[in-house]
């Protein structure tokens, strides 16, 4: 690095010699002015640059997204409970810690047959955000994590890539498990830990239980077609 | 600064003397970061290599304009303007990818040895040369990446190029190796410290290599200058 950064004073003291031999009074590039719309104009390029790649990628990021999006929500809610487009009947409603959630619901002949809509959990490393689907009577079809920061190899079980784990919520509600139950094993619930990650499996269930709540408070917001 | 560019040096410089990792020390956070698995390290390579190119490519033309004082605001602006096309392509055009890697590449702005480069060897050379030293250094660190990723996560988890089929789609299928079956995992090297403890490791086995080489070199010289003195 000191080479580098002789070499560099060399290149400037050749540079100063240049101009004076040239002229005695100092050249432009050398004066405040020169370096300021060099730089303005470096940042107006930079701008102009970004500018046009937004613009020409956008609709593509948005494609892309709605499609993981509505490939997340696939996977809790399966495809032959609706009839419609999920992305197109979508209400928003207050959580019971006051944020807002958005549902995204499924209809068929007229009724609504599915719901779908994110939990957060806290986690051992952080929010755990999850996606359930429920349907009409309130029994869960299915439950994803979408984003964690968890221990990989310990905590990350909580994926479906890694462990079967989070598929054992389907079919369940509070009618075929009291509530008392949603608990993981270790607090006397229902649900299994893993061996050495105690705190992520209990976030992801006390998720999903606050997400059953949350259909059992709004039932009949929920499952309200407007005409 | 010669003015003939001497090729064959700066692939070597490039890839294993002067090679960003195991000789310069740089870049080592998207480093710790990403060489969980050998796949995420191939990705973040060459997404990084594209990046070195193109700004050795930019650095070296406009290096008329650039003045010694305003070098470095301006180098950081022209890869941090790089790092952000590339990112909107990547999540655009090659979206699957882009969710392994995507977290990583707004990562390759802090990679300082894309500013290094530029620094030292762009800020001065031919558009060609500093493309090809973006290009060679670039190779370089995916090979650094590669290796420290495959080497954690054998050890880690057991498998090689977990993944690959995401990365360079599905006719790198085979890629996927399973090395240890019903392995049960050795946390540490998955995690950030171990990718530590690992390049310690590499970097000793370069050492020895590179004394091996000296050693062989110098015996060679000696007998040489001993047969030139015979002679003599």
């Amino acid at each position: 690095m000191s080479d580098d950064v002789k070499e560099n004073e060399d290149v400037k003291k050749e540079e100063t010699e240049d101009t004076k031999a040239e002229a005695p009074k100092i050249s432009f590039r050398e004066k405040i002015p020169y370096q300021a719309i060099l730089l303005g104009g470096f940042a107006l390029a930079a701008s102009t640059l970004l500018a046009t790649g937004n613009e020409s990628t956008q609709a593509a990021i948005a494609e892309r997204l709605r499609e993981d999006l509505l490939s997340s929500l696939e996977e809790v809610v399966p495809q032959k409970t609706h009839s419609n487009d999920l992305l197109e009947d979508i209400i928003t409603l207050p959580r019971a810690d006051g944020t807002e959630a958005t549902i995204y619901r499924g209809q068929k002949n007229g009724q609504v047959t599915a719901l779908a809509y994110g939990m957060v959990g806290q986690g051992y490393a952080g929010a755990i955000s999850v996606i359930m689907g429920v349907d009409a009577t309130g029994e869960i079809l299915g439950v994803r994590v979408l984003s964690h920061a968890e221990t990989p190899g310990l905590g990350d079980k909580i994926e479906v890539a890694k462990n079967n784990w989070i598929t054992k919520f389907t079919g369940l509600s509070f009618d075929n498990l009291v509530p008392e139950k949603w608990k993981v094993k270790k607090d006397g619930g229902h649900f299994d830990q893993f061996s050495g990650a105690t705190i992520t499996p209990r976030a992801v269930v006390s998720a999903v239980t606050k997400g059953l709540n949350f259909y059992k408070d709004n039932k009949e917001k929920l499952l309200e077609v407007k005409k | 600064m010669s003015d003939t560019v001497n090729y064959k040096q700066i692939t070597v410089d490039g890839l294993w003397s002067n090679n960003v990792v195991f000789a310069q020390m740089l870049a080592l956070c998207p480093l710790l970061a990403v060489t969980g698995t050998a796949t995420n390290g191939l990705g973040m390579g060459l997404a990084s290599t594209v990046v070195m190119v193109a700004s050795g490519l930019v650095v070296s033309l406009l290096r008329g304009l650039i003045t010694p004082h305003v070098r470095i605001p301006s180098f950081v602006l022209i890869i941090a303007c790089l790092v952000t096309l590339v990112d909107m392509a990547m999540n655009a055009w090659v979206h699957d990818l882009y969710k392994v890697l995507g977290l990583f590449i707004p990562l390759i702005v802090t990679n300082c040895a894309i500013l290094g480069r530029a620094e030292s060897f762009a800020f001065r050379q031919a558009p060609f040369a500093a493309a090809y030293d973006g290009l060679m250094m670039g190779l370089g660190f995916t090979f650094a990446l590669t290796l420290l990723g495959a080497v954690r996560e054998i050890l880690g988890s057991g498998t090689l190029f977990a993944n690959a089929p995401l990365l360079l789609g599905d006719a790198f299928a085979f890629m996927e190796l399973v090395l240890i079956p019903d392995y049960k995992g050795f946390l540490l090297l998955i995690l950030p410290p171990g990718g530590f403890l690992m390049l310690g490791f590499i970097l000793a086995v370069k050492r020895l290599i590179d004394n091996k080489v000296t050693k062989k070199r110098e015996a060679k010289e000696e007998t040489a200058v001993s047969v030139e003195e015979a002679l003599a």
